[in-house]
């Protein structure tokens, strides 16, 4: 078994698209627009040196059968509070990439900071979802 | 493009005391990053996290500093000064009302290998804020 791609929710698609793909430097892997579904637009992004993951940027049901009025509405405003997904990524160099997000006007929680595993940064999409980004290090655990 | 919630401008005035609690923040600060007057945001942001935005700013300051007691040997002193607050006497007498002891013995009860659990940093963060007491609530945390 293997992770193909998960969601986020999104409340604007091309935002989103934006983000992800100019910001953080991914790529699009599927970007239709289904008229039969009612205009249901399935837009996958992912990490260039992984082509086999995606995150699939849904937008929130709205006005169609799969959630009622007020589900929709609780979502919105989930993801909007923060309440809604992660997405861990890794890197080579976590400092490197926060000067350069932040440059491209990314929005931090926390900046670089050593912790045990390595050294990690957050930071969140236009929608409020958390992205963490870690360069993993090993860790000399002391033995008696 | 549509509107973002208006969590979403909530959101960003609780990351920036999650990202900036260092330095002198304030509740009118946060109100600005969400763009509301400060009676106004108050209340938003009271109605969506469920803590006025001065307990989050507190509790996030308190809990940056009991890391600092676990992880270094730097002085309550410095540590009350590197979390944003300016008075050792009302940081001793928060931190005992938020954690049940004194720095000095909440340092003293936590052995420094706690540090090499791998949590992610924002767990550590999301889970280790203590919930917000008032002084209403001394009697009861001093007889526990």
């Amino acid at each position: 078994m293997k992770i193909s791609f998960a969601h986020l929710w999104v409340h604007d698609q091309d935002e989103a698209l934006a983000f992800y793909t100019e910001k953080l430097g991914m790529e699009v892997r599927a970007d239709i627009t289904l008229a039969e579904l009612g205009d249901f637009r399935w837009l996958v992004v992912g990490p260039a040196e992984q082509e086999e993951i995606g995150i699939a940027l849904m937008a929130v049901p709205d006005g169609n059968p799969m959630f009622d009025p007020e589900t929709t509405e609780q979502i919105r405003t989930l993801t909007a509070k923060g309440a809604s997904g992660s997405v861990f990524l890794t890197t080579e160099d976590c400092r490197a990439d926060y000067e350069q997000l932040s440059a491209r006007g990314v929005e931090f929680i926390d900046p670089p900071e050593q912790r045990p595993y390595g050294i990690d940064c957050g930071f969140r999409d236009p929608s409020g979802n958390h992205l963490r980004l870690t360069q993993p290090q090993e860790i000399e655990v002391p033995t008696a | 493009m549509a509107f973002p919630p208006p969590a979403r401008h909530l959101l960003r005035a609780r990351d920036l005391a999650d990202g900036r609690y260092a330095e002198p923040l304030s509740v009118n600060d946060m109100a600005a990053a969400a763009g509301l007057s400060r009676a106004h945001f108050s209340r938003e942001f009271r109605r969506a996290f469920g803590i006025s935005p001065h307990a989050y700013l507190l509790t996030r300051r308190l809990e940056r500093a009991a890391a600092l007691l676990r992880t270094t040997d730097n002085s309550v002193a410095e540590i009350c000064l590197a979390v944003g607050l300016t008075s050792v006497g009302s940081f001793t007498t928060s931190f005992r009302r938020a954690f049940g002891r004194t720095p000095t013995a909440y340092r003293a009860a936590h052995p420094p290998a706690s540090q090499l659990a791998r949590v992610p940093a924002c767990i550590v963060r999301a889970y280790a804020r203590p919930q917000h007491r008032t002084f209403r609530e001394d009697s009861a945390a001093g007889a526990a």
